[in-house]
């Protein structure tokens, strides 16, 4: 057996690096089955359904019982707006910087171009500079183009030029593909181009090629890819703050709206759905990696 | 028809360095390669094998020259409407596809009728000795199995020409043996024309109805087995095939195809066949190999005999190697051993005095490079 495993140090360090990283979630999830109506305080779980007696007074009817915020949350039209939003965003942010990192990563491994050692290093800045940075130069870009835009073609009104979920879309598309590029970057680093070849030389052309032989072959690598892009963008405040408008607002968003105003142990519940979406996708995303390797 | 399944006219290949200069992979290339013949490309690492099968295949394109395949000059023709197949050396299987999917393929691409398609993987798969492993992926198959399963992907579409580079090169000896007398006689029963890249010469010699034999981009020799290994045109086609022994010297005369060289260090003459050119007065080298040496206790010849000392000898089962020291020189003598004996005065031992005869006909005098 291996003596380290004995060692108390890392025993100790193993259960506080636990403690650390998952203690706040599980408070999170417990503080969903509160039964009192803020959520700093535990007022023992809600254990019975029908009514329901909060902080000592009131009393409400909770038809869901122990999962009465969760039907809360359900029936709160803001959340369910948020949640269109968001996912929205998600799902053409992700497909669309899926399929533009997968073509960068493509390009920037076979062919050599003016310029390639920049473009590389290009997909870095974006993932190493602040967020808030790229929030503000984004937010920045876009009302100096909106301004320009309206100026010139004269919009006035409700149909001038500004801020919603199309420059929250663009500017989720913007930070996500690099790191899609990078993910797929990797996944090619080992690719076998003779294949490629043996395909050609079986009769397929260059499309045909692709589609059967390179996009099979690198598929778990691009889906791992969007899976990332995906979650980013689920879980974006910074950016999206700074690109947000009217009716554009997103879960996150929401939530920090909420926590100035009441806070109800609908977050929690909120808070308890959302955890176990981004772990389900996170799971799937190791499961792919596993196969591909 | 052409009477040729594949041509490089003139092909030069370059290509440009990391330093800014070009590389010529292939420099001045000219091969005729007949229909339904076995067709090897030797060299060794780095003469341009990989990248003058690459041009027949159209993976690359000749900076000057043409290939032309089957009386049809290529061009700048892309490899899926060339009429050849390639084996590649890393197998190149699919292996998001099983071996039934992988070997499939071609005719897939050719559309051919499903009903047909199972007919002919089934028979390729069998030619290969692969019949019932379809529905595996190529991670479960042994290497010499995934060997197979590229073999079958590319015959199954029947093509003119066959090319092959280093298709045994990862398998261990015995197989690699094993393999070489399959395809040999799966290339006989097929009559397609194979073009074979190897660097292993005994390989080629086994195997081949001509060798090609390549050093830096250029083709030094081209002949069956037997004249590549008995008449090599050159010092460096007799060293890389076989082993030979080797003296250097003046040419004195040159006279119906034979040729008599003054060696210094020996202060004699040496009489032998001409191979390759040589003219009066340029130096040349004098090459035999020493399975056709004669070894004897006494002088038997005024002419091409030497005497000598061994210098060491190494018992091989079937041979003895003696080496024997003339004047300086070590000179290879592989005897059989023709006799079967216990008794060590029956081999040569070292210290003892030798004469050599290296016959007329069995020296080759050829340019010295
Ligand atoms: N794509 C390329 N770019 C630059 N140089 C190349 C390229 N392909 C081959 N070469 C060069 O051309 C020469 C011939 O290469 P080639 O692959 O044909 O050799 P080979 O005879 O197949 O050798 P080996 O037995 O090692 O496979 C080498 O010097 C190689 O460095
Ligand atoms: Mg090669």
């Amino acid at each position: 057996m291996n003596p380290y495993r004995r060692s108390p140090f890392i025993r100790i360090s193993t259960v506080l690096v636990y403690i650390f990283l998952y203690a706040p979630i599980l408070v999170l999830i417990i503080f969903a089955f509160n039964s009192s109506r803020t959520n700093v305080l535990f007022g023992g779980f809600i254990t019975h359904f029908g009514p329901l007696s909060m902080n000592g007074s009131t009393v409400i009817q909770s038809p869901c019982g122990p999962f009465h915020w969760f039907c809360e949350l359900a029936k709160n039209r803001e959340v369910m707006g948020a949640t269109k939003n968001t996912l929205t965003i998600a799902f053409i942010s992700t497909i669309s910087s899926t399929i533009i990192g997968t073509m960068a990563a493509l390009a920037l491994q076979r062919y050599n171009f003016k310029l390639k050692s920049l473009t590389q290093v290009s997909l870095y800045i974006p993932i190493v500079i602040p967020e808030i940075v790229m929030g503000i130069g984004i937010l920045v870009l876009f009302s100096q183009v909106f301004t320009f835009l309206n100026g010139v073609f004269g919009i006035t009104g409700d149909d001038r030029l500004g801020m919603g979920l199309q420059t929250v879309i663009v500017s989720h598309i913007a930070f996500s593909i690099p790191f899609v590029t990078l993910v797929v970057q990797a996944r090619l680093q080992g690719f076998d181009k003779s294949i490629e070849e043996a395909a050609m030389d079986l009769g397929a052309n260059e499309l045909v090629t692709f589609w059967r032989v390179t996009f099979p072959t690198i598929l778990p690598g691009i889906l791992s890819g969007g899976l990332l892009a995906f979650t980013l963008s689920l879980d974006d405040f910074v950016i999206t703050f700074f690109t947000t408008g009217p009716g554009a607002t997103t879960l996150p968003i929401y939530v920090y709206g909420l926590l100035r105003r009441i806070i109800t142990p609908q977050v929690n519940a909120l808070s308890a759905v959302w955890v176990m979406i981004v772990f389900s996708i996170m799971l799937l995303m190791q499961k792919l990696e596993n196969r591909a390797s | 028809m052409s009477e040729f399944a594949v041509e490089l006219q003139d092909v030069i290949k370059q290509f440009p360095t990391p330093e800014g200069g070009q590389v010529f992979a292939v420099n001045h290339v000219s091969m005729q390669i007949k229909n339904g013949e076995f067709f090897s490309m030797l060299g060794s690492s780095g003469c341009g094998k990989t990248t003058s099968l690459r041009m027949i295949a159209g993976f690359e394109w000749p900076t000057e020259g043409e290939v032309v395949i089957a009386g049809t000059p290529q061009g700048h023709t892309p490899p899926f409407k060339r009429p050849v197949n390639t084996v590649f050396q890393s197998y190149a299987l699919f292996q998001h596809m099983t071996v039934f999917q992988n070997v499939a393929f071609g005719l897939e691409m050719d559309h051919v009728a499903k009903s047909e398609v199972n007919d002919r993987v089934g028979k390729s798969l069998d030619m290969v000795q692969l019949s019932g492993m379809g529905k595996r992926f190529p991670k479960q198959l042994s290497g010499g199995q995934q060997q197979r399963v590229a073999l079958a992907r590319a015959i199954v579409k029947t093509p003119k020409v066959l090319l092959l580079d280093e298709p045994l090169g990862a398998l261990d000896l015995k197989l690699r043996k094993e393999m070489q007398l399959e395809l040999k006689a799966l290339q006989q029963r097929l009559g397609i024309t194979f073009v074979y890249v190897t660097h292993d010469q005994e390989e080629a010699l086994t195997m081949s109805d001509r060798i090609a034999v390549m050093s830096f981009g250029k083709v030094l020799q081209m002949g069956t087995p037997v004249e590549i290994y008995e008449r090599p045109n050159c010092k460096f086609v007799a060293d890389f095939i076989g082993t030979s022994n080797f003296l250097h010297g003046t040419v004195k005369s040159v006279e119906n195809g034979k040729a008599s060289v003054y060696i210094q260090e020996l202060d004699a003459e040496v009489m032998g066949l001409v191979s390759g050119d040589i003219s009066v007065g340029e130096t040349a080298a004098v090459s035999i190999r020493p399975e056709k040496i004669r070894l004897s206790e006494q002088s038997a010849f005024n002419q091409n005999c030497f005497e000598g000392v061994v210098s060491s000898t190494t018992y091989i089962g079937s041979d003895t190697h003696v080496y024997v020291n003339v004047k300086g020189n070590r000179i290879k003598v592989w005897e059989q051993n023709k006799i079967s004996s216990l008794d060590p005065k029956a081999y040569y031992s070292v210290g003892q005095k030798v004469w050599l005869t290296l016959f007329p006909e069995n020296t080759l005098i050829m340019a010295d490079k």
